[in-house]
């Protein structure tokens, strides 16, 4: 009987391990910024910031730059953009809980704007000023004009249509 | 005894949903009643809402460079878009989009904001009733 549990404990170890192996392999080929992976979601994040624009992905910002934008939304980038003190409490948590790395940081302000991280210019590097340009996109932070899943936190390359 | 106590758990938190569900489901002609008592408390001068003052204060400037209908559009059964990130915002008169004026705590919310973008203040009640009656006086 102790014997058997054993096993089974060992041969679970070793599925497990294997699995993680599995999973290491199919993200080997992968740049280092997930994008590919599911968004990370809450009900209050999405209905609150996703009312004026794409509810941006926790991951695209660390959390020193998050927690600075939370401590500021009655003047969010020239909009009054308060919520209630429970919902703000609820979204900082989820926020910071899963905001990037900073180690992109450049100087010691946390940056507010996702566009001026150096990866989001990394990633549309290729894209022409006359897209930017294009009132169908009007404005870099307006992601679901090209990323047509941006709704559903997904920014595969599979899924990007530029407005002619 | 322990499931007793987990009935009754249960029995109290799918109660106090149902009660924050009807107390956050209204109708416009029900929010409009609360700012109504609203505006009568904060001026002994009122003397009701006006549908063509709201109208006017929807589709005006107040000083700064939107207006209401800069985002809502010039005509709020409509769908609009927001001025700076360009987001569909759906209809907001109520015989266009029936979730519209149904959740006191939303409407607070988005007038506190918007009034701020528009007229860098909150809105008066009288304000904000002049706008409700103008928003339920068109017909889809």
């Amino acid at each position: 009987m102790y014997f058997n549990q054993r096993k089974i404990l060992s041969m679970f170890a070793v599925t497990v391990l294997l699995m993680s192996g599995a999973m290491s392999a199919a993200h080997a080929d992968d740049d280092d910024d997930d994008e590919h992976m599911p968004s990370a979601r809450n009900a209050v994040w999405q209905s609150e910031c996703g009312s004026c624009h794409v509810a941006y992905p926790p991951r695209l910002l660390p959390a020193e730059s998050w927690r600075a934008l939370m401590s500021g939304l009655d003047k969010h980038f020239g909009s009054d953009a308060s919520v209630d003190p429970a919902a703000a409490k609820e979204i900082g948590a989820f926020l910071e809980k899963n905001a990037g790395s900073n180690r992109h940081a450049t100087s010691g302000k946390p940056i507010l704007r996702i566009t001026e991280t150096r990866w989001f210019q990394h990633e549309h590097d290729e894209v022409s000023a006359r897209t930017w340009k294009n009132p169908k996109v009007k404005s870099a932070s307006n992601c679901a004009a090209c990323h047509i899943q941006a709704e559903n936190g997904n920014f595969s390359e599979h899924n990007i249509r530029i407005p002619k | 005894m322990f499931r007793a106590i987990h009935v009754l758990i249960l029995v109290f938190a799918v109660a106090a949903g149902l009660m924050s569900l009807t107390a956050s489901a209204q109708t416009p002609e029900e929010v409009l009643a609360a700012i109504k008592t609203e505006a009568k408390n904060s001026s002994p001068a009122f003397q009701g809402f006006s549908a063509e003052r709201g109208e006017r204060f929807f589709k005006q400037t107040h000083g700064n460079e939107l207006s209401c209908a800069a985002c809502h559009t010039e005509n709020p059964a409509a769908a609009g878009k927001h001025a700076k990130t360009g987001k569909i915002i759906k209809a907001l008169a109520p015989a266009a989009n029936a979730e519209r004026f149904t959740d006191t705590a939303k409407v607070e919310k988005w007038f506190k904001r918007n009034c701020n973008d528009v007229l860098d203040r909150v809105c008066t009640p009288q304000e904000k009733g002049d706008v409700l009656a103008y928003l339920l006086s068109i017909k889809n």
